[in-house]
């Protein structure tokens, strides 16, 4: 190509403006995804040089109990989180959607736990959960007989709980983007044919919603999978590892026991499996239509 | 259906409604009331709920304590940089990709929106690594740099100014303006509402972020608030000066609060855009 051309033309523009989210992107994702990959095929500790041990790392992930411990956890979390984010969420959007009073101030109130940083919320919780002054306790009316995030049966559940309330804000803003998506002549149609309350929205509303749903079962639970913050800084993983998660174990083998090999062979099981539910969204993304 | 099913329909929404936003502001209401009580107070039982006396020492105790200013500096500069080199960065690209012809734009482009499924925490012990040899451990840089590149950004501003209609700006190209002019004096003004969304998410995001300077940060000079306040919270486990750990919590949570007041229809905008990344 004549650079004359070349530099009269739009494609050096091009370049000038790209260049540097390009090589951003290179250097701190395209390259860093890479490495993650060729990190789990060795034994290193950060200090002494790299040694190769082929597939050795994976084979001991996938004889450890542990990893099949939490495995289970961050599903079981995961999951049970995705639900309530589910439910609680799309009922609330279902009461806002009828053009009430004050639903400027719901919507603020419902999304301040979803800006809040998590160390923030963390303090609170854990104060809250106290199982001798906490005011948990106390409004339930249970005296110090559920020890929450003490409790091995209860500190999973007591994390749960924290997750749905931070969730709550943002999943309610898409139900109800998805809602105001249905037209009106929908609704009208209904109250002619006398379907209303809940006939209308389990025989109507909700099958128009299908598409939004599924969108945001999967990006809760994507979100899910990826919680570190929250273990940190409420139960390290404890009692007896009860709430050790995917992302807080690899944290712990890499930055504690500097087991890079091992860390960044969980990292890549992480990846599979988020990967997985990133391409079943993206088959059917185009069923997800928004019309502001 | 008659005005009394209407009135009935009313009511459910409105009871659901409060008592759900009751449990999303109770634990902001507690923790600003326990920031304000004295230790005396805290640990009374059952719980009191109205502080007395009103004891605001726990905040400047707090600031003796652990170097708040310091916290609130380093996270601010970290957000705030961090927040204008997206913008600068995210829409230049994004103007590229919505606006210049070229080979391989459209396989570039889905590098970029491919980089968006990556989680981040699969990147960041090569990440720490890379910052490590290049001596940026305890850094600002380490703080800023890999929070101001993402295809989200690209494809936020892409999305908008292919909405924009093309003649404005090729006026400014007959005037004799070159794409870079253009692009800073007719393109960039009229984005201000995508630059806008994308500005106060960048920022809340960066201002929480917890995981990358609790890795890239050692000393408490370059500590950012959220990591600063973890340690309190977890030397005070034994000690439960839970006041100031409360005053510290609700001195940290105001700057985002604000953001996103000032900014929340652009927030929910971003978040609905989230959803469709193309």
């Amino acid at each position: 190509m004549d650079y004359k051309k070349f530099f009269a033309s739009n494609s050096w523009w091009a370049v000038l403006f790209i260049l540097p989210a390009f090589l951003g992107v290179f250097i701190f994702i395209i390259i860093p995804v890479f490495m993650s990959f060729g990190l789990g095929f060795v034994k290193w500790n950060l200090i002494s040089p790299p040694q190769f041990i082929g597939l050795k790392n994976y084979i001991e992930l996938f004889s450890d109990e542990i990893f099949y411990k939490v495995l289970w956890n961050t599903f079981y979390y995961a999951f049970i989180t995705a639900v309530f984010s589910i439910l609680i969420p799309l009922v609330l959007a279902y009461a806002l959607d009828r053009k009430l009073k004050g639903a400027a101030f719901f919507k603020a109130a419902y999304f301040l736990p979803y800006v809040t940083p998590m160390i923030v919320i963390a303090i609170v919780w854990t104060w809250m959960f106290d199982p001798n002054y906490g005011i948990l306790n106390w409004l339930l009316g249970i005296g110090d007989s559920v020890k929450w995030l003490y409790d091995e049966k209860f500190a999973m559940p007591a994390l749960i709980i924290v997750s749905i309330w931070k969730n709550i804000g943002y999943n309610m803003i898409i139900f109800l983007a998805g809602l105001q998506a249905i037209p009106e002549s929908v609704n009208e149609a209904c109250e002619l044919d006398g379907a209303t309350g809940f006939r209308r929205f389990f025989l109507v509303t909700l099958p128009l919603l299908t598409p939004t749903l599924f969108f945001v079962s999967i990006m809760t639970v994507i979100s899910s999978f990826q919680v570190f913050d929250l273990i940190f800084l409420m139960t390290e993983g404890g009692p007896q590892n009860s709430t050790m998660i995917m992302v807080y174990w690899l944290f712990k083998q890499a930055f504690e026991y500097f087991n890079i090999g091992k860390a960044s062979a969980i990292a890549y099981v992480l990846f599979v499996i988020i990967l997985l539910l990133t391409l079943i969204q993206w088959k059917t993304r185009k069923k997800w239509v928004l019309n502001e | 259906m008659g005005l009394k099913r209407i009135n009935i329909i009313k009511i459910i929404s409105y009871s659901l409604l409060m008592a759900g936003a009751f449990s999303m502001l109770t634990p902001f209401i507690w923790m600003l009331i326990t920031s304000m009580m004295t230790q005396k107070q805290i640990f009374s039982y059952p719980p009191e709920f109205i502080p007395d006396p009103l004891y605001i020492k726990n905040y400047p105790d707090v600031v003796k304590s652990i170097p708040v200013a310091t916290y609130f500096f380093n996270s601010t500069v970290v957000a705030v940089l961090t927040t204008l080199g997206q913008l600068i960065i995210s829409s230049m690209a994004g103007y590229a990709f919505a606006r210049f012809e070229f080979k391989y734009r459209e396989p570039l482009f889905l590098i970029f929106l491919a980089t968006t499924m990556v989680p981040p925490q699969v990147n960041i012990v090569p990440l720490f690594f890379i910052m490590r040899e290049l001596y940026w451990i305890d850094t600002y840089q380490a703080l800023i740099v890999p929070g101001l590149f993402g295809g989200f950004g690209i494809f936020l501003m892409r999305q908008w100014f292919k909405t924009l209609p093309v003649e404005l700006e090729d006026a400014a190209k007959i005037d004799g303006c070159n794409p870079l002019q253009t692009y800073f004096r007719v393109a960039l003004p009229l984005a201000l509402p995508a630059l806008a969304t994308l500005g106060i998410f960048t920022f809340i995001l960066t201002w929480n972020s917890f995981m990358w300077p609790l890795i890239v940060t050692n000393s408490d000079n370059m500590r950012t608030l959220p990591v600063g306040l973890a340690i309190l919270k977890g030397s005070f486990r034994e000690t439960t000066e839970w006041g100031q750990l409360m005053a510290c919590a609700v001195i940290s949570v105001i700057p985002v609060i604000g953001v996103f007041l000032m900014g929340q229809k652009y927030f929910i905008k971003g978040i609905m855009l989230g959803g469709i990344k193309e």
